[in-house]
């Protein structure tokens, strides 16, 4: 078997998502006050302190330029990078821990269940734990009344994407770790300023004209760009184009986590 | 001939530079225990690895119940058993649910499985700890809940890597009655080990590897009684090596030294005892030739770079 061989992934991953989800509900509550509580603090304390001093940002739509409030703004912005950190967060040093410290995936791996698969269950599992977080954030959001809008419903599964797509990234780096330091360089180099140039915090416009480019083909921005305009109760533009660029790098960087994994456990 | 329930034939594995697997083939007969030693680093690893279809043999097939590794891996490791030198068990689990999680992953109905949990914690001697985690069990429970966790599809064949290293005696002694148990039931072992007694006591057949290739295979007491003179004296003591140039060396077939101690593998013991008596000095062990002393002549005495 090649390390590029096209991935082969069977109904056998279910028992793994489900030994996953078994170890989650024993800690289900530390783990979500965790998850959860960060993002709204930030979220309450930006949104409503910085949003005395900003009060309305502009934000394009196909009506045109909106005003809106900068909470919505934060609102709708941040969560998708919740959605990010908690798929990366899971997708890193869980997964880490289960494939390297306690060697639960050469365990899973003696009995009939493939690399690919263990890899696959992985990947949805740290998506899971996305949708979970930003669930919970969403029905904080709803009971603080940021939003009404019923193209919510809408955003939900589009934040499960999001999930999936940044969970795909971190298993690529996951697989190239030799301990948890490494980590620190996926989140301080690259999610952090990811996270400034997507959109969550202030408009793009104010970027530098070079800047905007790369932002255009950075992941977190293209699901910001999905999910604001529902936020706000309008559709979003091109979304198609945004919805290919997170399938993408899902795709591609599932494919070659996997290679790399395979990789790592011919040895 | 009835087909082998496990072959391998000409096997071989390099990393880099490294040959790890040279040419190894050999096979397990139904209901038979096979025993594989070798100092660290003889490939005994890597083998267990490409019986499971984790590595990738260069060359060489493997053959496991009319199925091939690695095609049909999965349809192959669906019929067995493996505890791995490390343990694998969920922390974040209780012992029950340790199996259970396991079975899962074996295709089984949770129903199934949790019908078969009493018995396989009873097996294991754990029925009181079926609620406790894995942190709370000794090292011996810990690996008797390996050798569960590793039945509960019910395998024909189970493959132990050292499934006794760290153990203390009592918990070696208890683990070796539950194998005993099984080789009693009809399941087939492959098991490598460091330790020799275990292996005899174990195996009805040994292969012993060294820089990966197989240098010896056969019966445990025909292996010793092809390779090895009856009896063993050791001695040692202020002047024990200026032995090797006394006349007591005639009554011995071989020595070898080893630090501070003679060994003398002899035919005449008897003579040899007699000789060694103008030496009230020294101290001397007698004693029948072990496999240990098999393994030592086979391998060498020296300690490997990467023990």
């Amino acid at each position: 078997m090649t390390m590029w061989q096209f991935p082969r992934v069977t109904l056998r991953f279910w028992p793994v998502f489900l030994r996953n989800l078994l170890v989650w509900r024993k800690l289900a509550i530390p783990s979500l006050v965790g998850n959860i509580a960060e993002p709204l603090i930030s979220l309450v304390a930006f949104g409503y302190g910085m949003g005395a001093m900003v009060g309305q940002v502009t934000v394009q739509t196909p009506d045109g330029p909106t005003a809106v409030p900068y909470i919505l703004f934060l609102a709708s912005g941040s969560i998708c990078m919740s959605a990010m950190n908690a798929a990366s967060f899971e997708a890193l040093y869980s997964a880490f821990s289960r494939m390297h410290v306690q060697k639960t995936w050469d365990g899973i791996m003696n009995a009939p269940v493939g690399l690919d698969d263990i890899v696959f269950a992985e990947m949805i599992w740290a998506a899971f734990k996305a949708l979970f977080t930003i669930t919970a954030i969403m029905g904080v959001m709803l009971g603080l009344g940021i939003t009404h809008s019923p193209k919510l419903l809408l955003a939900w599964p589009i934040l499960f994407g999001v999930g999936i797509t940044f969970s795909c990234m971190a298993l690529v780096f996951n697989a190239l770790a030799n301990g948890y330091e490494f980590f620190t360089y996926y989140f301080t180099l690259f999610l952090t300023p990811v996270m400034f140039m997507s959109g969550v915090f202030f408009p793009l416009e104010q970027l530098p004209p070079l800047m905007r480019v790369v932002s255009d083909w950075l992941p977190l921005s293209n699901a910001v760009a999905l999910v604001r305009p529902l936020f706000m109760d309008q559709w979003p533009q091109d979304a198609l184009r945004h919805v290919l660029v997170l399938a993408v790098y899902a795709c591609a960087s599932f494919w070659v986590a996997l290679a790399l994994t395979r990789k790592r456990f011919s040895k | 001939m009835a087909e082998s329930l496990f072959s391998v034939n000409q096997l071989a594995k390099r990393f880099g530079d490294n040959e790890v697997v040279r040419g190894l083939s050999f096979s397990i007969e139904p209901g038979e225990c096979l025993g594989v030693i070798g100092p660290n680093g003889a490939g005994k690893t890597t083998t267990i690895r490409m019986c499971l279809g984790l590595t990738a043999p260069d060359s060489g097939t493997i053959h496991a119940m009319g199925l091939q590794m690695p095609h049909d891996a999965l349809a192959i490791k669906q019929q067995l058993g493996v505890v791995s030198q490390m343990d694998t068990l969920d922390p974040d689990f209780s012992c029950a649910e340790n199996l259970l999680v396991y079975g899962r992953y074996f295709g089984l109905k949770d129903k199934d499985i949790k019908e078969r949990i009493p018995s396989l914690l009873e097996f294991a001697s754990l029925t009181s700890k079926a609620g406790a985690r894995p942190g709370e069990l000794s090292g011996g429970m810990k690996r008797r809940l390996s050798l569960a966790r590793a039945l509960v599809n019910n395998p024909r064949l189970l493959l132990l890597d050292e499934p006794t290293t760290g153990l203390d005696p009592q918990a070696r002694h208890l683990m070796w009655e539950r194998l005993q148990l099984l080789l009693q039931q009809g399941k087939s072992i492959l098991l490598t080990t460091h330790f020799m007694d275990e292996a005899e006591r174990l195996c009805s057949r040994l292969l012993v590897l060294d820089h990966g290739k197989k240098i010896a295979e056969g019966k445990p007491r025909d292996l010793i009684a092809e390779h090895l003179e009856p009896d063993v004296v050791e001695v040692f003591g202020q002047g024990a090596l200026a032995l090797v140039d006394s006349p007591a060396r005639a009554h011995a077939a071989r020595v070898e030294v080893s630090g501070e101690t003679v060994f003398f593998y002899t035919h005449s013991a008897h003579q040899l005892l007699e000789a060694l008596s103008a030496y009230p000095q020294l101290r001397t062990l007698h004693r029948p030739a072990n496999l240990e002393d098999l393994f030592l002549k086979l391998t060498g005495r020296q300690i490997r770079e990467d023990a």
